[in-house]
């Protein structure tokens, strides 16, 4: 039984790995595309030129400083938690690229997932130019986390990006029923962006909107990593909870889609 | 024990119905219409481990549904299928080691990527160990006659190159049932012929059973001993090649040489007169008649040579098939 167990994990991290180099592979092939990329989310540095012209700021108690870090670590966040899966997916079912997958004993997302973190790494040394550019031109915003801190950053990253990565599986499998979830994805987008603090902190919302913020699944993928990264204040408990009630209602709901879409799958274009 | 068994396989798929022009936008955006298509109706046969069959039918008849069923890509609307002992749309990984499914046209290597890159993907998905999986890729590469083609991205090869690389990773786990899918489509003759000696080969070292789909009859020919043939979702043949070319063709191609050939009306009480190229002349005789026939064209008229022939399959099936003779 243990010795299944091991061989079971063992296929699972050869897969592993050799699914990530090899996407990381292909994805530099892609490296100025994802330059481009990474470029196009500087919308928290926006955001960030926008709140420091702002009285609000200062009446909310936000330091430049604090107000530099929360934006430039909301940056960082939205770099490495970016999913695309719903576009490729779509994509992919259209052209019958998806047939050869679902032919594999491989659960087709394990693929996209090594893509979106092959792509992160690619994506890395590009978001850490960006900043170098920022802290040249902002030098009172350096700061260096604790190691702690950073650790603790790094893994609520993570969890942000698994979380918008099963939040939009769940859109994706929308893909069986509709040729268009990609629009569903976009109009998704909208409270995302409002609800998530990449437009504004979540201290800068009225006490209601707050609350209800917080009901949603949207601040643990953006403000609460970007606090944590920034050194800020954070309900660590309340943050972790979150994300694991929302992956506890999600993830059987993206399965039970993924079933029911099965059945409908026509293999098109394939 | 038959590996493939399908019995009263169905599959009704719905359709928009939409009429072209601004109208017919919005009247099916008010009022969606759709209608059923019956793809496949009833179909039943077995397969016996290591057959090659061919599956013939017009574009439309109905092989890739009945494939995309028996790969448990798409459920049947009715009828039960078994493949390997599984049943294929539940996609146990046990099924899914048995099975592959190349599509001519579809590709399952990273475009930008050498080869190389996918196999190692594909051994370590289906548990082939690094040395396993070297000695199974020099194997089929040098079956395929691939060699440094393996290292260069798969955008920069030829369209033969790139379907035996399709072909080596299809086949690198080894798998039982070969499902083929038009795998000849678009390459040109020498690449042809030089994966189906692959297949050929393949299915000889390694017992495959193989159920294979193309328009090249060459393929057929080559390839199949024994044919489906499917036409509006219907199978209505299931036997030898042989024995579809007697049922289908109930005449024999005569080609003579004549000295002197007469006006073609001459040849009217001989069979039915199909084509003269200069001294080359065509008859279709009944079968019946052919040895008559023959000792009546030798002694009436100076013939120069004589040839016998059943006439080419792709010609009968398509004859079938315009003449509406399968219903």
């Amino acid at each position: 039984m243990r010795g299944s167990r091991r061989l079971r994990f063992a296929r699972g991290w050869r897969i592993a790995r050799v699914l990530l180099s090899t996407q990381y592979a292909y994805m530099l092939e892609y490296r100025a595309e994802i330059a481009l990329w990474a470029l196009s989310g500087v919308l928290p540095l926006i955001m960030l030129g926008v709140w420091s012209g702002s009285e609000a700021a200062g009446g909310l108690g936000l330091s430049p400083e604090r107000l530099s870090r929360y934006f430039l670590s909301a940056f960082v966040v939205r770099q490495f938690t970016i999913v695309w899966l719903v576009h490729v997916f779509e994509e992919d079912a259209l052209q019958g690229r998806l047939s050869p997958y679902l032919l594999q004993p491989l659960h087709p997302l394990w693929r996209y997932l090594a893509s979106h973190l092959s792509e992160q790494a690619t994506r890395l040394p590009f978001v850490v130019l960006i900043m170098a550019i920022f802290f040249l031109f902002q030098p009172a915003a350096f700061w260096l986390p604790s190691p702690g801190g950073f650790l603790l950053a790094v893994v609520a990253i993570h969890l942000a990006f698994l979380l918008r990565f099963l939040f939009q599986t769940v859109i994706t499998m929308l893909c069986f029923w509709t040729e268009r979830a990609a629009a569903l994805e976009r109009l998704l987008l909208i409270p995302y962006l409002f609800l998530s603090g990449l437009v504004a902190p979540l201290e800068a919302f009225p006490e209601g909107v707050r609350a209800f913020a917080l009901l949603t699944p949207f601040p643990a993928m953006l403000s609460f990593p970007a606090q944590l990264l920034a050194g800020e204040p954070v309900d660590l408990a309340g943050g972790l909870i979150t994300i694991g009630v929302w992956a506890a209602l999600l993830l059987p709901l993206a399965l039970w889609l993924w079933q029911a879409g099965l059945r409908r799958y026509s293999a098109m274009g394939a | 024990m038959p590996i493939i068994s399908a019995r009263g396989l169905s599959k009704t798929y719905r359709v928009a119905d939409k009429q072209p022009g601004l109208g017919g936008t919005l009247r099916h955006f008010f009022a969606r219409r759709s209608r059923d298509v019956q793809a496949v109706s009833d179909v039943n046969f077995t397969i016996e481990p290591g057959e090659i069959v061919g599956f013939l039918g017009p574009n439309g008849a109905g092989k890739t549904t009945t494939l995309k069923m028996l790969t448990g890509l798409i459920h049947p609307s009715a009828g039960e299928v078994e493949v390997a002992g599984c049943v294929p749309f539940r996609r146990q990984a046990g099924f899914l080691r048995q099975i592959t499914l190349v599509m001519g046209q579809k590709q399952q290597l990273i475009w930008d990527l050498p080869p190389l890159d996918s196999l190692r993907v594909n051994a370590a998905v289906y548990g082939i160990d690094d040395s396993e999986a070297k000695r199974r890729i020099d194997e089929l590469a040098g079956m395929l006659d691939l060699g440094e083609e393996l290292t260069r991205p798969v955008r920069k090869l030829s369209l033969g190159q790139r379907m035996k690389a399709e072909l080596l990773a299809a086949l690198l786990h080894r798998p039982a049932v070969l499902f083929l899918d038009e795998p000849t489509l678009g390459l040109d003759v020498n690449a042809q012929a030089r994966v189906r000696e692959f297949l050929a080969d393949y299915n000889r070292r390694h017992g495959a059973t193989v159920l294979l789909t193309s328009h090249y009859m060459a393929d057929i020919t080559a390839l199949c001993r024994r044919v489906l043939l499917i036409h509006q979702g219907r199978l209505f043949y299931d036997g030898s090649l042989d024995g579809l070319t007697e049922r289908l063709a109930p005449h024999r191609e005569v080609r003579f040489e004549l000295r002197d050939p007469p006006p073609a009306a001459a040849f009217a009480s001989y069979g039915t007169f199909e084509s003269q190229d200069g001294q080359q002349l065509r008859l279709l005789v009944p079968r019946s008649e052919l040895t008559a026939t023959v000792g009546r064209l030798l002694a009436d008229f100076d013939v120069l040579d004589l040839e016998v022939s059943d006439p080419p399959i792709e010609e009968i099936i398509g004859r079938l098939f315009r003449q509406g003779a399968v219903s």
